[in-house]
């Protein structure tokens, strides 16, 4: 495209292709199909895109989703209408929840057939108006370029979203001008991103004021590119860290003020760190059930300082005693220099028996776990050594359930965009697509999707995606042949009745011949003696996607665990085993 | 819980109206009543939005509301300082005996009469939500046929305007075609 503001006459569907030009786009995940047909024929010839054929719009999804995490930018994807279009929902649902930029291009029938049950008619923009954070029917070919600008606008903007745009293949296929517009008409969208002055200063007074003060990071911080401003606070104050699942490496684990996560499987002294705490200062994060377990006694003492971009999230889960509304960078790098001004006047907070206090707890109950007796594999274990051997520059995607929460522990982040996973919606299926994703807009990095044997089961597909168009990802399955989070569960509460949880994943499917099958090296490994060097062949061969199939012990758990619905105050960090905190600590 | 009314500034564009309702079913709140139409500028459309609830949950729903695209400004009237009506219309049992005592209610409440058959009487009314139900007590006992009912509208007291300042338009700069293009 030499001309930005092309007069000549074009199709629809050029138009689109022109504007996702314009609108910076190279990547696009996707699949044709009737009514977005006319837009795959430009697309053919677009020198700016490069269009990867997946194997279910669900991976085009994620995969849109990994790419927008591990980079910053706008994640695309594209379907036909009806099925290719609902089988996008989940991905959006799930962008919505983690707050991922994304952009959806769907084909829609004719205008004059919308509304009529047409073949492969859905109401997309209907079906997904709860779920995004705006969406278009585009009818009118004029309007395309003005859409697709004003839809990349808004996913990255503000608290970033997917956004999707239909379009009627009558508009892709009607003779339209492109222009590409100079201005938005989007009168009732204005995110504030710059934090109030007054609010930056009452926060500050309470942080000085405070003894027992926590940093609680969520993944706000990671949208908001301000990990380095994180640390310049944390550092400067001395407050102690805790980063949400969707933060983890916005604040480097190896940091002796790192806490660990909190919630649910959280770590004790993190999770010990928001409750007994006095001052919570929450940083793009959303008071989030699973973090803080039964609401009403959620940190019973503490004030809050709330900074997120989106209003609508602060005073939602739990009262903000200093509400701020603004962008995580923003609001550190404002509220670090009102501390620095204090501190050179004489004013600093006293924190030093808290800090204490907490590293006692920290060091007293660290995150662990039993190698089985049997001399079988720790799935821990596996993900400890995959953090030790691939490093912390590596990029790792997770499925959901138990794999998901040991990941999380135990390979260690040191740096953000390196822990992409399915926080708020939990969809299993999330980790292959999504590496692919992150391999794709990240192709120097190594990608590992650790997955589940069950998550695995649900996307594998997009395996063939990347033997194909050379998106060498690494896979470490770790194949407990159950859904184990549902199974530990029902060994916990359902007496040990483990209904429907028993996947028999090490004997169907065969996972190694399954990635050969599909064009990648597919590895085994079942002895703790052999997993240094399974992971460094599988880290030797980039030219093809590596499946590792970890067999590991099936009755593994996922500890420490505060029980849904409890209270915090009740976190056990091995089963039947609470930790003791004397009375004079509280 | 206690009755709120919002008043919705929000772009005339399809589908507005689907947004609106589904986020309010969705956030589990009840709507009252809800009237929606035209204004002086002929791109915006009027909601207004009678929700019963608590007001820490009013103040979330408002946030959410605000958080639509294509929601330009939100003001909660405060009755006293807001004029609201809606529109009755009534259809009531009216015979050779009983039409003169209906016909002495409709004066009363400075009512109108819209229509007549030989055995009722079609009503119109406006009125705040008080007025409408006293009418209704009083001409319930001839027997009520058929009734209608808008959603309420309001509108603030005084000169000033919640249109005029939201708006001018908002130019928002968008970034050059991407490099290379």
């Amino acid at each position: 495209m030499s001309d930005s503001q092309s007069h000549g006459q074009i199709t629809g569907a050029q138009s689109l292709i022109k504007s996702l030009e314009a609108a910076g786009v190279t990547d696009i995940f996707g699949i044709p199909g009737g009514a977005i047909l006319p837009a795959y024929d430009p697309l053919m010839d677009s020198t700016a895109i490069r269009h990867i054929l997946v194997r279910h719009e669900q991976g085009a999804g994620h995969a849109a989703q990994g790419y927008a995490a591990a980079t910053g930018r706008v994640g695309v994807c594209m379907a036909t209408s009806g099925p290719g279009a609902t089988n996008l929902v989940t991905p959006i649902a799930d962008a919505h929840m983690d707050s991922v930029p994304m952009v959806a291009v769907t084909g829609q029938v004719g205008a004059k057939m919308i509304g009529t049950d047409a073949f492969q008619e859905a109401d997309i923009r209907g079906i997904t108006m709860p779920i995004t954070k705006h969406n278009f029917l585009v009818t009118d070919p004029a309007a395309i370029p003005q859409t697709i600008a004003e839809a990349f606008h808004i996913a990255s903007t503000g608290r970033p979203g997917p956004v999707l745009v239909d379009v009627a293949k009558s508009a892709l296929e009607a003779q339209t001008d492109f222009r590409w517009p100079t201005e938005l008409s989007l009168p009732g969208y204005r995110p504030v991103t710059h934090p109030h002055a007054k609010q930056i200063r009452e926060a500050a007074k309470l942080i000085l004021a405070a003894r027992k003060p926590v940093l609680y990071v969520g993944g706000g911080v990671i949208r908001s590119v301000a990990a380095k401003e994180l640390r310049e606070l944390a550092e400067f104050t001395g407050m102690p860290v805790v980063t949400t699942l969707m933060a983890r490496g916005a604040f480097p684990d190896s940091h002796p003020q790192h806490l660990g996560m909190p919630g649910m499987h959280g770590t004790v002294a993190a999770v010990a760190g928001l409750q007994k705490s006095d001052l919570i200062i929450s940083l793009g994060a959303r008071f989030d059930d699973r973090v803080t377990g039964k609401l009403d006694s959620f940190a019973p003492n503490a004030q809050v300082i709330h900074a997120d971009i989106d209003p609508a999230e602060i005073g939602k889960n739990r009262h903000a005693d200093v509400p701020i509304v603004g962008d995580c960078r923003a609001v550190i790098s404002d509220l670090l220099e009102v501390l620095r001004a204090e501190a050179a006047a004489g004013h600093t907070g006293d924190y030093e028996g808290w800090v204490a206090f907490l590293a006692g707890v920290k060091s007293r109950y660290p995150v662990g776990y039993d190698t089985p007796a049997d001399g079988s594999l720790a799935p821990q274990y596996v993900l400890e050594r995959l953090g030790r051997i691939a490093g912390p520059d590596t990029i790792y995607t997770a499925g959901v359930g138990q794999h998901q929460m040991w990941a999380a522990h135990f390979i260690g982040y040191e740096n953000p965009n390196t822990w992409l996973n399915s926080g708020g919606l939990g969809t299993m299926g999330y980790s292959v697509p999504a590496a692919m994703g992150a391999k794709v807009g990240r192709p120097d990095a190594t990608v590992w999707a650790v997955d589940g044997d069950g998550c695995f089961q649900m996307t594998n597909q997009e395996l063939a995606t990347c033997a194909i168009n050379d998106i060498p990802i690494k896979v470490a399955v770790i194949n407990n042949e159950s859904l184990g989070m549902v199974r530990q569960w029902q060994t916990l509460f359902y007496n040990g009745r483990y209904s429907n949880t028993d996947l028999h994943s090490k004997r169907i499917p065969d996972f190694v011949k399954l990635a050969e099958a599909y064009g990648c090296v597919g590895l085994a490994c079942e002895k703790p003696e052999d997993v240094d060097a399974t992971i460094e062949k599988a880290m030797e061969i980039n030219d093809v996607p590596v499946v590792v199939d970890f067999r590991v012990h099936r009755d593994a758990m996922v500890w420490p665990m505060v029980a849904s619905g409890t209270s915090n105050d009740d976190i056990k960090y091995a089963r039947d085993l609470a930790p003791e905190f004397d009375k004079d600590d509280l | 819980m206690s009755k709120h009314t919002l008043s919705v500034l929000v772009e005339n564009k399809p589908g507005v109206l689907a947004r609106i309702a589904g986020l309010f079913s969705r956030r589990g709140f009840n709507i009252d009543s809800l009237a929606v139409g035209p204004t002086e500028h002929p791109e915006v459309s009027r909601m207004t939005i009678v929700v019963n609830v608590e007001d820490s949950p009013l103040e979330q729903v408002t946030k959410q509301l605000n958080k639509l695209v294509e929601v330009i400004k939100i003001v909660e009237l405060d009755g006293s300082a807001s004029v609201n009506r809606e529109l009755m219309l009534v259809k009531v049992r009216a015979d050779g005996d009983t039409r003169g005592r209906v016909l002495d209610a409709v004066a009363i409440f400075k009512a109108k009469v819209v229509d007549v058959a030989p055995d009722a009487v079609t009503i119109q009314i406006t009125g705040n939500a008080d007025k409408l139900a006293d009418f209704l007590a009083v001409v319930e006992p001839f027997g009520i046929r058929e009734l209608v009912q808008s959603g309420m509208v309001a509108i603030g007291r005084g000169s000033r305007s919640i249109t005029e300042r939201t708006l001018r338009p908002v130019p928002v700069p968008v970034p050059p075609p991407a490099a290379g293009q």
